[in-house]
């Protein structure tokens, strides 16, 4: 990939020629460059980028940057999860400039979990920066000037996004400060995963009407899980993420609990789909199977779908 | 930097917004409510952690600061509407060399509106 022209990626969340899909990679400790391979090639046929995460939920793993030259360098389009928990302005800074060399260019900017949810909880935490500000200083850097305003040798090629909770209160003011990431340079929100669709539906409805929707590509969150238990321990354990009684009832009463909440996953992505102003799906896999392949072809969305798409279009 | 000034305004500010001496006020802006007692000390909240009861994700027995700042910066009487407009906006990064200083004082010199050149920079372009 050229460092300097767009990627597939940023392409499509502009163009919206089909719905972009999006699935976050798995954690690493430890391991080979085959088996990043492996598990890429896992994922990389049924979406349009892969994330990687840094740190997620507070526990230390192998590296956002590493991973993110890593699938670059294998030929996989990254996208850099960014959290403002574990550096300072300085380290983040040298990250996004130092992939950037590596032909990283998607950025995803996040405040992150707090210390306290991970199994390090001693831990300082930092946030030095907070994930609006986050969202301008990658900006910043994508115009060839650090937050110092020192020019850096060549401009990195940066595409820049961010996240947004459709389901935390206060539920009225999420779409603004999904405005504010936008007007602070993001032009791609990966929303926390939700169980609650008529809350997706009312912020959707607010970032059309607020201008999120056109000027970023609005990807909702959905998550692969195995029984009833992942659903109760999101619902408890997880910063941000409430799940209804029913629908943890729902798997838990049904007689074929990894069907069911393989159809109530469907379910979810198939109405987020179909909200006006959705740019497509980003998935998370804790099934560890072929779900995201299966979930791409029932929903016919992702890279296989393109002509299809574009006949109809 | 030593002197009177930030004696008395922590002693005036302490314990009506458990004022953190950041030197930067921006409590008109968050509805009289002290973003740096967020214990993400984050400017432009709230996170996306907050709790489905609005309590803090870190602190569970605590209501979220900015679900309380920006249900005041709607609600609070006698709140000019310029202030509660400024909730809306992007306040930048933390200059941590102001830590401990009077933000009065910084007022009034502008230093508290100093951001990096950088930053500065693409505002004038915005």
């Amino acid at each position: 990939m050229s460092p300097t022209s767009p990627n597939a990626f940023e392409v499509l969340c502009q163009t919206r020629t089909r719905p972009v899909v999006t699935a976050e990679f798995p954690s690493f400790d430890g391991g080979t460059l085959d088996d990043i391979r492996a598990a890429a090639e896992k994922l990389a046929p049924w979406v349009d980028a892969i994330n990687v995460t840094d740190n997620p939920a507070a526990h230390a793993h192998a590296s956002n940057t590493a991973m993110a030259i890593a699938l670059t360098q294998l030929g996989f389009n990254p996208i850099l999860q960014v959290v403002c928990r574990d550096k300072n302005r300085l380290a983040i800074q040298s990250d996004i400039v130092g992939v950037s060399m590596f032909g990283v260019q998607n950025i995803c900017a996040l405040t992150g979990d707090d210390v306290t949810a991970g199994d390090e909880p001693e831990a300082r935490r930092v946030y030095d920066l907070d994930g609006p500000q986050l969202v301008k200083v990658a900006t910043i850097m994508g115009t060839g000037m650090y937050l110092s305003g020192r020019k850096m040798k060549t401009a990195p090629h940066l595409f820049v996004g961010a996240v947004e909770n459709p389901t935390a209160p206060p539920l009225e003011y999420r779409a603004e400060r999904a405005l504010k990431k936008v007007d602070a340079g993001a032009r791609f929100l990966q929303l926390q995963i939700h169980y609650r669709p008529e809350q997706l539906e009312a912020f959707m409805a607010a970032c059309v009407a607020n201008g999120v929707a056109e000027r970023a590509a609005i990807l909702p969150t959905v998550c692969l899980t195995k029984a009833a238990r992942a659903l109760s321990f999101m619902n408890e354990s997880v910063p941000g993420i409430s799940v209804p009684a029913a629908t943890i009832d729902r798997v838990t009463t049904s007689e074929d609990p990894k069907e069911e909440s393989y159809q109530l996953v469907r379910e979810l992505a198939e109405h987020a789909l179909s909200i006006p102003g959705v740019a497509g799906l980003h998935i998370t896999d804790f099934r560890h199977d072929d779900s995201v392949r299966r979930l791409t072809e029932d929903l016919a969305i992702g890279p296989r779908f393109e002509e299809q798409h574009a006949h109809s279009a | 930097m030593g002197g009177l000034l930030p004696l008395i305004e922590h002693g005036m500010k302490k314990p009506v917004w458990d004022c953190r001496m950041c030197g930067q006020c921006v409590l008109h802006s968050t509805g009289m409510t002290c973003p740096m007692t967020c214990p993400k000390t984050l400017r432009n909240g709230p996170c996306g952690g907050v709790r489905e009861d609005g309590h803090c994700e870190v602190v569970p027995e605590m209501r979220c600061i900015w679900v309380k700042a920006h249900d005041r910066s709607q609600h609070m009487p006698l709140l000019p509407r310029s202030w509660r407009e400024e909730f809306d906006h992007l306040r930048p990064p933390v200059n941590n060399a102001l830590q401990g200083q009077s933000s009065w004082l910084n007022l009034l010199n502008g230093r508290d509106r100093v951001t990096p050149p950088g930053w500065a920079a693409s505002e004038a372009h915005a």
